[in-house]
């Protein structure tokens, strides 16, 4: 008896999955009844809303892809570096100290970050001299990159930390400095895992929304070039889903579509992370 | 084959590599902290621009056009009754799937391994999708409409995997022993996870669910998807229109007026001392009941 | 024949053609070592002198510090941060704790073999090129590799699959790798922390046979808790105790002698309580 009531808790989180599936693919299959999804995949127009509309959805794809590429730039080697720093170098009264402070910049609203990269990164790069617009990829990319830095440096850690102490010693013992152990034997015995993090970090930054809400602007683009303002898929959702549109219309059911399109994104992409975590689990457990 | 090691004295040639290492620490410092540095100037640059606005009126004045007396009251109420809610709905249901993951499934079901797969795959899910879940189901499916109720709800949902993988990991941290020796004595399952796994157990399920509640009362863009509205000018009720601080945050910062977007900083420090008491919170607890075995 | 000989007889078996007293040369000369680990002090008051193309063992019951003070000749206590190290190591007359010393190239010179076989994640090739790689050695960098497999009896087992990894050898061959591995920077010393405690006997009969040839070049120093395995290789013995002082254990050399001395007539009622069996 007790066990039904529980298992029905554990069901919880079975029809959370299911209402996502449900919920993205349906009215997805309905719209691609409307709109062929060869027009969809491969169109470079991206107006749903217009009167000439048009639903080629490569635009999204590549504000997404743009403000991704500037997050991941900023949040790989900055996190490897904290993570290498903080497992082979800091004592541990540092390391106790240090990875509460970091999950701080991971617990931070991302409105918060979305508000600081429209009201100071842009006004700063402006003046740097980088030309960029009001809303532009490159300050919501930043601010993302510092944002994702935790995620990438505690996952990257953990890796190196399982690695097992005799290999350091073995080093060590041949004479190798502390740079040659830790970057000539830790981390590519802990490639794994570290790779596992590099992916995580890029999932979250696919799907992150207030950041580029605010700064990345509502403008579907085609161009990579960071100083314009583009449309990421889940900013076009964000604000058509809080808008007006008449549920049951085309222009709602972009909403899935898009939806489900980012949904796959992420799966695939976490999915590739959990496989390689498990990997490196593997080697040393 | 050895050196006359005799006449070679033990100083290094290495000059160059004495100096690579200390450069390489540096940059690795660095990368340290360029996160913190930037931290560091967000809420300095929050500060300065905010804390003028940081007053009475902000809490307890409706939001205006006028932003001189344009205050966020109704956000913060609607942000203290999702929290509460949250906490509701979260905590037992979380802990309840915990308990059943860890107690009495068995683990060579497949079902049982697909629902971990599964919790996983939720916890890494972006927001956003909640909010589409919540849009399809609650609001216009279901009917609910934009309520509070289904701000709730869907934070739920979206806390709910973390909060799982917190309580499953304070459960596992109970030592066997305890168990087995209330066993010895006749209790029956539940009797052992009632009163004796489950009290262990107390303090990493709180630090998680705070942790959680931490993260749910800044996230927005679910929310938003279902309908925070931009004006609310009454008191939230559990099933009438909301916004909360998160949203009241955005929709200032979306104006064009500097004096709007000073409010917004001003409700941001408002948001981030409610977020920074909350993490500091879980780790104290965390850390005053960490040696208890 | 005895099946099981006792360390007594093996040691008077071995044969032995040891350079007499004035014609050794001191590699090692340990003056009142000191380690502690906190304020817990591990060791006290070592001293004794380790010679030239000579094999020497360290042996005693566990918790003597032996593992402790055989660290102590390559720094490898250097990267424990508790660990503090007083008396003096003088190795080729020069201060092995000098202010001016630099602990990489005391790790090149004096190479250690560990326990359990640690070899890296990658390919038997770069196993043993890694050293060389490190420390900038790389002229004919297949040369040194397959000569180091050569000198620890390696090569002929692993030649044509030389980039297949080092983790598929069996236990005893990944040993021999990680002593090929530290033969590869052409050290003078080879410092061995019960090298086959962890291995089979077959395995260990080849680690002890490869110490005999290694000797010829290398000085060569031994951890080891098989009395019987020092008695058949080791030319001169150190045997340590522990002793219990206010409820503080610390470990100290009781006597250092020829081989056959410490098994067949020790000084020290101690040493012939434990090579004969009677404690330890």
């Amino acid at each position: 008896m007790v066990k039904a009531l529980l298992g029905l808790c554990a069901l919880v989180s079975v029809a959370t999955t299911l209402g996502i599936v449900v919920a993205l693919f349906l009215p997805a299959f309905e719209f691609f009844r409307e709109v062929s999804l060869r027009d969809y995949l491969t169109g470079t127009e991206w107006a749903p809303l217009f009167l000439q509309k048009s639903f080629g959805v490569i635009p999204l794809i590549v504000g997404t892809l743009s403000v991704t590429i500037w997050a991941s730039l900023i949040a790989i080697p900055l996190g490897l570096g904290a993570a290498i720093f903080l497992s082979e170098y800091a004592r541990p009264r540092l390391r106790a100290t240090l990875k509460p402070a970091l999950e701080l910049l991971a617990g931070i609203p991302t409105v918060v970050y979305g508000y600081f990269a429209l009201t100071w990164v842009t006004p700063h790069l402006e003046s740097a001299g980088l030309d960029v617009g009001v809303f532009n990829a490159l300050s919501a990319g930043l601010v993302m990159g510092v944002m994702i830095i935790p995620t990438v440096a505690s996952l990257s850690e953990d890796a190196m930390s399982a690695v097992p102490r005799d290999l350091r010693y073995g080093a060590y013992a041949l004479g190798s400095s502390k740079l040659q152990v830790s970057t000539r034997i830790v981390v590519p015995a802990a490639v794994s895992g570290i790779v596992a993090a590099f992916v995580l970090g890029i999932s979250r930054a696919i799907g992150e929304t207030m950041i580029v809400l605010l700064a990345a602007g509502q403008q579907p683009n085609l161009s990579f070039d960071p100083r314009e303002a583009v449309e990421t898929m889940s900013a076009f959702i964000a604000a058509t889903g809080a808008g007006d549109v008449p549920t049951g219309s085309v222009e709602y059911k972009t909403i899935f579509a898009v939806g489900a399109t980012l949904f796959v994104m992420t799966l695939i992409v976490n999915a590739v992370s959990i496989r390689l975590v498990g990997k490196y689990r593997e080697v040393y457990e | 084959m050895s050196i006359a090691a005799a006449n070679v004295p033990l100083q290094s040639g290495r000059k160059r590599g004495v100096w690579r290492g200390r450069i390489f620490v540096a940059l690795l410092v660095l990368s340290l902290l360029v996160g913190f540095v930037a931290l560091g100037t967000l809420f300095f640059d929050v500060l300065s621009k905010g804390v003028a606005y940081v007053d009475p009126v902000l809490l307890t004045n409706s939001p205006s056009s006028d932003p001189a007396v344009a205050g966020a009251r109704p956000a913060l109420l609607a942000t203290l009754y999702l929290g509460i809610l949250l906490i509701l709905f979260t905590v037992p249901i979380g802990v309840g799937t915990a308990i059943y993951l860890e107690e009495y499934a068995n683990r060579d079901r497949w079902y049982n391994r697909l629902l971990e797969l599964n919790i996983q795959n939720l916890a890494a899910v972006p927001s956003i999708v909640y909010g589409i879940l919540g849009l399809a189901f609650l609001v216009r499916g279901l009917g609910l409409g934009r309520v509070l109720l289904a701000g709730a709800l869907i934070l739920t949902l979206l806390v709910l995997p973390t909060v799982i993988i917190a309580a499953r990991e304070a459960i596992r941290a109970v030592p066997s022993s305890i168990r087995e020796g209330a066993y010895a004595l006749g209790a029956t399952q539940w009797q052992v996870v009632w009163r004796q796994v489950l009290p262990a157990a107390i303090p990493g399920i709180a630090t998680g669910s705070i942790l959680a509640l931490a993260r749910a009362i800044g996230e927005t863009a679910p929310l938003i998807l279902i309908g925070a509205l931009t004006f609310i000018s009454f008191n939230p009720t559990a099933m009438g229109p909301f916004t909360a601080l998160p949203v009241q945050i955005y929709n200032w910062t979306k104006l064009p007026d500097p004096e709007f977007k000073a409010l917004a900083a001003a409700a941001i420090i408002v948001l981030l001392i409610m977020v920074l008491l909350l993490n500091a919170g879980a780790i104290w607890l965390r850390n005053r009941y960490q040696k208890r075995w | 024949m005895n099946i099981i000989e006792t360390p007594v007889q093996l040691a008077q078996q071995a044969e032995r053609q040891l350079p007499s007293a004035e014609h050794r040369e001191v590699v090692f000369d340990v003056s009142a070592l000191t380690v502690s680990y906190g304020d817990k002090p591990a060791l006290k008051n070592v001293s004794l002198e380790v010679y030239r193309n000579f094999v020497t063992a360290f042996i005693g019951p566990s918790g003597c510090g032996k593992s402790t003070f055989i660290r102590c000749f390559n720094r490898m206590n250097d990267l424990i941060p508790s660990a503090a190290v007083e008396g003096r190591i003088l190795y080729h007359g020069e201060d092995l704790y000098g202010a001016h010393v630099d602990p990489v190239e005391v790790r090149r010179r004096i190479g250690m073999v560990f326990q359990k076989p640690n070899p890296f994640p990658k390919s038997i090739h770069a196993n043993v090129a890694f050293g060389p790689r490190v420390l900038g050695m790389t002229n004919d960098l297949d040369g040194r590799v397959e000569r180091a497999l050569q000198q620890a009896a390696l090569w002929d087992e692993v030649e044509d699959r030389l980039d297949e990894s080092a983790l598929s050898l069996s236990g005893g061959q990944q040993q021999r790798l990680c002593i090929a591995r530290c033969l590869a920077v052409e050290p003078d010393v080879l410092l061995m922390d019960e090298p086959a405690s962890a291995l089979d006997p077959i395995s260990t009969t080849r680690i002890e046979d490869l110490m005999h040839e290694l000797k010829r070049d290398y000085t060569i120093v031994i951890v080891t808790h098989n009395m019987q395995q020092a008695a058949r290789i080791a030319d001169m013995t150190a045997f340590f105790s522990v002793e219990v002082d206010e409820g503080q254990r610390s470990g100290l050399l009781v006597e250092y002698a020829a081989t056959p001395t410490i098994f067949t007539k020790p000084a020290d009622k101690r040493t012939e309580d434990y090579v004969t069996g009677r404690f330890g």
